[in-house]
C-alpha cells in the first residue's frame, strides 16, 4: 500500500530536527511528557498556594505582591487571585497533565512500538500536534501576566461568567480570551493525534497482532483516541460560540435582562445552559480520556508483575468500549442542579449508574489476576495497585454523585472536589508514576531508583488520601467548594482544623514529589543499565533494545505469534512467552 | 457456534497491516477528520436548534425572492462542483493528469463562485437588510449571530477546500500525487457539500417568510 512505501526511515541529522521539530514518534511521546512533567509541577504549586490561603486567610506574603502586584495588595491574596488560581489549576492540570502525558506522551512513544510500527501513520501530523499543544501551554501561561491576570470562572468557563468580558471580574477580560483561545489550540491538537492513533493502530499492526493480541494499553489509547476524536470537536464549535460572545458582541450564552454591576446590558435571546450543554458532552468523555489509558496501564502491569495473563481479557477489551460508549451519554448528571427536568435527570442517572457495571468489571478484573499470584513488588507495580485503590475508592463516590437526589445537596461540596480529584486527578496521576517507573528503562536506557522510588511510592499514597478522604467528610457537613475562605461560616469553626490537616497534608504531599524528580533525574545521568527486558515482560517493546533504534525494529520485519499476557505457561522452560517468540 | 466461528475468520482476516476495508491511512485519516468535523458542525446545528426552539418569536424574514432564488443559485453552484470534482477523481482513476487538473480548476471555480455569491449575500444582509452578527430589525440578536456563525464556519471550510485543491491541482500537474490524494481530497470537498445541504433547509428555507 502506499501509505506503507511512504514511511522511508532514515534518522535526521541536525540538533533541531532530531530533538526539536522531530517527527520520531518516540522524541515527541519524550517531549510530551516532560511537556506534563513541567504542567503538573505549575499546577501543583498552584494548588498548594489555594490551600495555604484556605487556612490561613490573612497571611502576609512577600512573594504573592511580587508576583501579582493587584492580586495580593500588601501579600494578602484577594478572593479574585484564589479564583485565578483554581481556574489555571484546574485547566492546566485537565488538559496538559492528564490529557496530554497518558495518551501524547506514552501512547506516542509505546503504540508504535507495541504494534510492532516503525511510526506513526502521520508523523508530520504528530509532530504539528505537539508543537501546537505547546503553543496552546504558553498562551495558557501567558493569561498569568496579562491586564488583569488570569481567568476566575473554573476550568468549566460556565456562562454567563465566563461570555461577559473585563466586567465580570479582573482575569475575565484578556485573560479569558486567551484562556478560550488555549483550549481552541488544544482542540486542533488533540484532533489530530487522535486521527493519528486511531488510523496508526488500525492499519500500521505487523502481521499476526489481531485486535484480541494487543496489550491493553493500546485498546486503552484506541478508545481514548476515538473519545477525543469526538469529544474534542463539539468543545472546538462551543469555543468559537463563546468567543464570538466575547469578541463579536452575540448572546449565544447570554439571556436577556442579564444585571452586571447594577447595568441591564443589551443581550437578548442566549442560554447559559447551551454552554453547560455543549461543555458537558465534551467534557465528561474528557475524565475518561484522563482515567483510560491508566486503567490499561495497570492492566499490563498487574499481568507482568503477578506472572499471571489477565484475567478476562475480552471482558476488559468490552468493559472500556462500553465505558467509552457510555461516556457519551451521561454529560447531564453535571447539570443536576442546573435546572433540568426530573425526568431527564432520572435518565442520565440511570446511564450513569450503568457505568458501575463495566468499571465493576475491570476491577474484579484487576482483584482477579492478583488473586493466589506471586506478586513481584517493584514501584510500577505498587503504583498499579495504588491506581486501583484509588479508582474503587474515587468510584464508589461517583455511585452517590449520580443520583439526582444526593447530587442536589452535595453537588457544590467540597464532597465533589474529593471525588473527581481521587478518581480523575490522583488515581490518572499514579497511573503515569506506573507508567513512568514500568517503561523508563525502555525509555531511556538506564533503570530508576526503587528504593527511592517505593519510598515515594509510600509517601504520596499516604499523603493523597490524606488530603482527599476528608474532603468527602466536610462536604457531607456543607463545606461549599470554589470559596476563597471560611471566615464568615460560623457551622464550619471545628471543621476548619480538617481544613489546617489537609493543607499539611498537601504540603506534606507536594514536598515528596521532590524525592521523584531527583530519582527521576538522576536515574537519567547515573541509573544502573538497562536490560532489554528487565521486567521480563511480554510485549513488542520489550524484545528490542533500551533504548530503541530509530526505527524501533532494525528493518526486521516481526510476526506475531502470540497475546500479550503469555505467563506462567506450563511446559516451557521460563515463566513468559513473548509476543514475536515463534512457539 | 456460528458467532465464534465469524469472529474467527474476522480475526484472522484482521491479523495486523490494515482493516477488512483495506483502505491507507490518509483515506481512513480523513474519514476521521470527518467524522469529527461533522461533530462540529452538529453541535452548532444543534446550538441553533435549542436556542431557536426557546425563543418564541424568531423571525423568519426570507423573501423567495431575491434571498431564497439566489440561495438557490449558491446551492447549485456547490453541487456542480461536486460533479466536477467526481470527474476529477475519474480522470485520475485512469491515469489522466492533465484532465484531473482540468476537473480540479472547475471545481475550484464552482467553489470561489460560492464564496463570492455567498460574500454578497452576507454584504446585502449587512448593508441593506440591517442584519449583523449582534443586532438586527426584528430584535432577535441571535438570528444573525446563529445565521452568520454557522454559515460563516462552512464558508472558510470552503475556502479552505479551494486552497486545499489547488494544491492538489498544482501537485498532480507536476506529476507528483496519486490517485488516493486526488481521491481523499474529493472526500473533504463532498462532505463539505453535504454540510451545505444541512445548511440550505435549517437556515434558509425555515427562515422563509410566512404568509
Amino acid at each position: 500500500m502506499a501509505s506503507h512505501a511512504m514511511h522511508v526511515h532514515t534518522p535526521p541529522s541536525g540538533f533541531i530536527r532530531k530533538y526539536i521539530f522531530s517527527m520520531d514518534h518516540k522524541v515527541i511521546g519524550i517531549q510530551y511528557y516532560f511537556l506534563a512533567l513541567f504542567s503538573v509541577f505549575v499546577g501543583l504549586l498552584l494548588s498548594v498556594l489555594m490551600r495555604y490561603h484556605m487556612v490561613y486567610p490573612d497571611a502576609k506574603v512577600g512573594f504573592f505582591e511580587t508576583l501579582w502586584p493587584t492580586g495580593a495588595p500588601g501579600g494578602v491574596m484577594t478572593p479574585e487571585l484564589y479564583l485565578s488560581l483554581m481556574t489555571m489549576h484546574g485547566t492546566i492540570m485537565v488538559f496538559f497533565v492528564l490529557t496530554t502525558a497518558p495518551q501524547g506522551g506514552f501512547g506516542n512513544y509505546f503504540l508504535p512500538i507495541q504494534i510492532g510500527a516503525e511510526d506513526m501513520a502521520f508523523p508530520f501530523l504528530n509532530m504539528l500536534s505537539f508543537w501546537t499543544t505547546f503553543v496552546a501551554l504558553v498562551v495558557m501561561m501567558a493569561a498569568f501576566f496579562v491586564q488583569g491576570g488570569a481567568p476566575l470562572g473554573g476550568w468549566t468557563a460556565y456562562a454567563p461568567l465566563s461570555a461577559l468580558g473585563e466586567i465580570a471580574g479582573p482575569g475575565q477580560g484578556t485573560g479569558m480570551n486567551l484562556w478560550i483561545i488555549s483550549i481552541a489550540l488544544f482542540c486542533g491538537a488533540s484532533l489530530m493525534g487522535a486521527i493519528n492513533f486511531i488510523s496508526t493502530l488500525i492499519d500500521l499492526r505487523v502481521p499476526g497482532m489481531t485486535l484480541m493480541r494487543m496489550p491493553l494499553t493500546c485498546w486503552a489509547w484506541f478508545v481514548t483516541a476515538i473519545l477525543s476524536l469526538l469529544g474534542f470537536a463539539v468543545l472546538l464549535s462551543a469555543g468559537i460560540l463563546l468567543l464570538m460572545d466575547r469578541v463579536v458582541g452575540t448572546s449565544f450564552f447570554l439571556p436577556a435582562g442579564l444585571v452586571v454591576n447594577d447595568q441591564i446590558l443589551n443581550h437578548k435571546g442566549g442560554s447559559p445552559l447551551l454552554w453547560q450543554h455543549l461543555f458537558w458532552f465534551f467534557g465528561h468523555p474528557e475524565v475518561y480520556i484522563a482515567i483510560l489509558p491508566g486503567m490499561g496501564l495497570a492492566s499490563n502491569i498487574l499481568s507482568v508483575f503477578s506472572r499471571k495473563t489477565i484475567f478476562g481479557y475480552r471482558a476488559m477489551v468490552y468493559a472500556m468500549l462500553s465505558i467509552g460508549f457510555l461516556g457519551f451519554v451521561v454529560w447531564g448528571h453535571h447539570m443536576f442542579i442546573s435546572g433540568m427536568s426530573p425526568y431527564t435527570a432520572i435518565a442520565f442517572s440511570i446511564m450513569t449508574m450503568a457505568i458501575g457495571v463495566p468499571s465493576a468489571i475491570k476491577t474484579f478484573n484487576w482483584i482477579g489476576t492478583l488473586w493466589g499470584s506471586q506478586i513481584r513488588i517493584t514501584t510500577a507495580m505498587l503504583f498499579a495497585l495504588g491506581f486501583v485503590s484509588l479508582f474503587v475508592s474515587g468510584g464508589i463516590s461517583g455511585i452517590f454523585l449520580g443520583q439526582p437526589g444526593l447530587d442536589l445537596y452535595l453537588h457544590d461540596t467540597y464532597f465533589v472536589v474529593g471525588h473527581f480529584h481521587m478518581i480523575m486527578g490522583v488515581a490518572a496521576i499514579f497511573g503515569m508514576f506506573a507508567g513512568t517507573f514500568f517503561w523508563f528503562p525502555k525509555m531511556f536506557g538506564r533503570m530508576m531508583n526503587e528504593t527511592l522510588g517505593q519510598i515515594h511510592f509510600y509517601a504520596t499514597f499516604l499523603g493523597v488520601y490524606a488530603i482527599f478522604t476528608p474532603m468527602h467528610v466536610l462536604g457531607i457537613i456543607g463545606n461549599p467548594r470554589r470559596y476563597a475562605d471560611f471566615k464568615e461560616f460560623e457551622f464550619m469553626g471545628q471543621a476548619m482544623s480538617v481544613h489546617t490537616f489537609m493543607t499539611h497534608s498537601a504540603l506534606f504531599t507536594a514536598a515528596v514529589q521532590i524525592i521523584f524528580v531527583i530519582n527521576l533525574f538522576w536515574s537519567l545521568k547515573k541509573g544502573a543499565k538497562a536490560p532489554d527486558n528487565p521486567w521480563e515482560a511480554t510485549s513488542l517493546e520489550w524484545s528490542i533494545p533500551s533504548p530503541p533504534p530509530f526505527d524501533n525494529f532494525g528493518g526486521k520485519h516481526l510476526t506475531v505469534h502470540h497475546g500479550p499476557y503469555e505467563f506462567s505457561v506450563p511446559g516451557k522452560a521460563k515463566d513468559y512467552v513473548m509476543q514475536v517468540d515463534p512457539e | 457456534m456460528a458467532t465464534e466461528a465469524k469472529t474467527g475468520s474476522l480475526a484472522a482476516l484482521w491479523g495486523g497491516g490494515g482493516s477488512p476495508y483495506r483502505i491507507g491511512s490518509k483515506k481512513f485519516g480523513m474519514w476521521l477528520f470527518i467524522i469529527s468535523d461533522s461533530l462540529t458542525f452538529t453541535a452548532l446545528l444543534v446550538a441553533y436548534t435549542y436556542l431557536r426552539m426557546s425563543t418564541e418569536t424568531w423571525p423568519t424574514p426570507f423573501h423567495f425572492s431575491p434571498s431564497i432564488i439566489f440561495s438557490t443559485v449558491m446551492t447549485l453552484v456547490l453541487l456542480s462542483s461536486s460533479l466536477t470534482m467526481v470527474m476529477a477523481v475519474h480522470a485520475m482513476s485512469h491515469g489522466n493528469r492533465g484532465g484531473t487538473v482540468k476537473w480540479l480548476l472547475a471545481t475550484m471555480a464552482f467553489g470561489a463562485g460560492f464564496v463570492v455569491l455567498h460574500m454578497s449575500e452576507w454584504m446585502h444582509l449587512i448593508n441593506d437588510e440591517k442584519v449583523t452578527a449582534f443586532s438586527n430589525p426584528w430584535n432577535e440578536p441571535l438570528f444573525g449571530a446563529t445565521f452568520f456563525g454557522i454559515t460563516g464556519l462552512h464558508m472558510t471550510h470552503v475556502t479552505i477546500g479551494v486552497i486545499y485543491l489547488g494544491v492538489i491541482a498544482t501537485g498532480v500537474g507536476r506529476g507528483k500525487f496519486t490517485y488516493e490524494d486526488v481521491e481523499v481530497s474529493g472526500l473533504y470537498w463532498h462532505f463539505v457539500d453535504l454540510v451545505w445541504m444541512f445548511v440550505f433547509p435549517l437556515v434558509y428555507l425555515m427562515s422563509v417568510k410566512m404568509h
